[in-house]
């Protein structure tokens, strides 16, 4: 590896697109991978050693949904005997006591669950069928086996105002961190984002929900909304800085939302070692470091701690990833961002006529 | 919290303490996050088992270490590491 290049710190295996839930903002791609495309337990163990030699320490086991691999367990040992601490990433569905426990003796580390809404009907609205019964359950599971337990919750405007209910829910549920993640709009997301963009007053209100909430209870973790705050998030931490994702198929992206920009090749597994990927690829190089900024990022002072933002959101609002993410309010497609935020602090009530994700299939097919 | 002249230290569940050759440094990994040790943490950590007092620690390292300040540097370092929550 060239030595200009630091090591990535985590690997997101992706080892299935295919998922029982339906989640109007998934973070997978708009073409989903086919299960027959899907790297075997063999190649991930290539996968995982490759990536342990490169300085990955994490690695996040996630989908869709994992529990889906019948051979999930060989996949956790495979990336446990490379040394990575693994997490499950998961719905819930399907975590049943031995699974969970065949999972551990491979020697998973944590895992994190996945939570709509605080309550049944608005959990079960955005997953897109019946799964809050089921996620009780797997956080029972969870919590029995001992095992670190996060649970993650998309926030966007039907769920913001139930912050404080859904925090109670996590700590009821024993979960020692909730991640609060908001909604990032490209992929399926940004297809549904009239419906799911919040008001500022719903973003200023959870804000302070999290602010006041004391010492004790579950760790929470605030992932940072973009569309009102006028600077850009600092996505991955830098393109191909800390973590490389790899989709079902093999394909490695510094990214889960690189796949919709078109214009890079991005290398597969299959065919290069991750090595080369990581360090020489073009792919891993469009926009690393600061080299590839123009104006206003490249003589910006913040350009070393936000990167010029999000790439795939350039790319999603302006057809171009290597402009500046509309979300800086020094951008010249700021308007991109702007116009839909004040359009969402406007629109009242708001409509829950979701696109839900599915593959390509018939329509007749669709809830 | 037990009485420090009791107190048997050992990493908690979620926390694995690894060395990492490519950056050659003692990680301690946890969900969502990995903290590098610096100096000697490692070393003082991988002598927690939950078996040691912390004056059995102080005087393991002390034989690799004699000129040290073990007594007060070592449990400095292991209540800093406790208040984390990463030491129980």
């Amino acid at each position: 590896m060239s030595d200009d290049v630091p090591a990535p710190w985590a690997l997101l295996a992706e080892v299935t697109h295919a998922c029982p839930l339906h989640c109007p903002y998934c973070s997978n791609p708009l073409d989903l991978v086919p299960r027959r495309a899907e790297l075997a337990a063999e190649e991930w163990a290539r996968v995982f050693r490759e990536a342990a030699d490169l300085g990955v320490v994490q690695a996040h086991v996630s989908g869709g949904e994992p529990l889906l691999r019948r051979d999930l367990a060989k996949i956790v040992a495979e990336a446990h005997r490379s040394g990575v601490y693994t997490q499950l990433v998961t719905s819930g569905l399907g975590l049943t006591a031995p699974r969970l426990e065949a999972l551990l003796a491979a020697g998973l580390n944590s895992v994190q669950l996945s939570l709509q809404d605080a309550r049944r009907p608005g959990s079960d609205l955005i997953a897109g069928r019946p799964s809050y019964t089921a996620k009780e359950r797997a956080a029972r599971v969870i919590r029995a086996a001992g095992v670190p337990f996060g649970l993650n919750v998309v926030l966007h405007r039907h769920n913001l105002d139930h912050l404080e209910e859904i925090i109670e829910v996590g700590a009821r549920w024993g979960a020692d961190r909730i991640e609060l993640a908001n909604a990032q709009f490209y992929g399926w997301a940004l297809r549904n984002r009239a419906a799911l963009l919040p008001t500022r007053a719903q973003l200023d209100r959870a804000k302070a929900t999290v602010a006041a909430r004391g010492a004790g209870g579950p760790e929470l973790v605030w992932v940072m909304p973009d569309y009102y705050e006028g600077v850009p998030k600092p996505c991955m931490g830098g393109w191909g800085a800390r973590s490389i994702t790899v989709g079902p198929d093999g394909t490695a992206l510094p990214c889960p939302a690189a796949y919709a920009i078109p214009d890079l090749a991005f290398p597969s597994v299959r065919e290069k070692p991750l090595a080369w990927i990581w360090a020489a690829s073009p792919a891993f190089n469009a926009y690393r470091g600061t080299g590839w900024m123009a104006e206003p990022c490249r003589g910006c002072p913040r350009r070393e701690i936000d990167f010029g933002g999000c790439r795939c959101q350039a790319h999603a609002l302006t057809g171009d990833a290597a402009r500046t993410d509309p979300a800086c309010s020094l951008s010249p497609d700021h308007h991109l961002v702007r116009d839909p935020a004040s359009a969402a602090d406007r629109a009242a009530p708001c409509p829950t006529d979701f696109v839900y994700r599915h593959p390509a299939a018939p329509s007749h097919a669709r809830p | 919290m037990p009485d420090d002249a009791d107190w048997r230290p050992v990493l908690n569940r979620s926390i694995v303490l690894r060395y990492d050759h490519i950056r050659d440094a003692d990680l301690l990994l946890m969900p969502e996050r990995a903290v590098r040790l610096s100096g000697q943490g490692g070393h003082v950590l991988r002598l927690c088992d939950g078996r040691r007092t912390v004056a059995d620690i102080i005087a393991e390292l002390a034989e690799a270490f004699p000129d040290a300040p073990l007594a007060d540097e070592v449990p400095a370092f292991l209540d800093r590491i406790r208040a984390e929550g990463w030491l129980r």
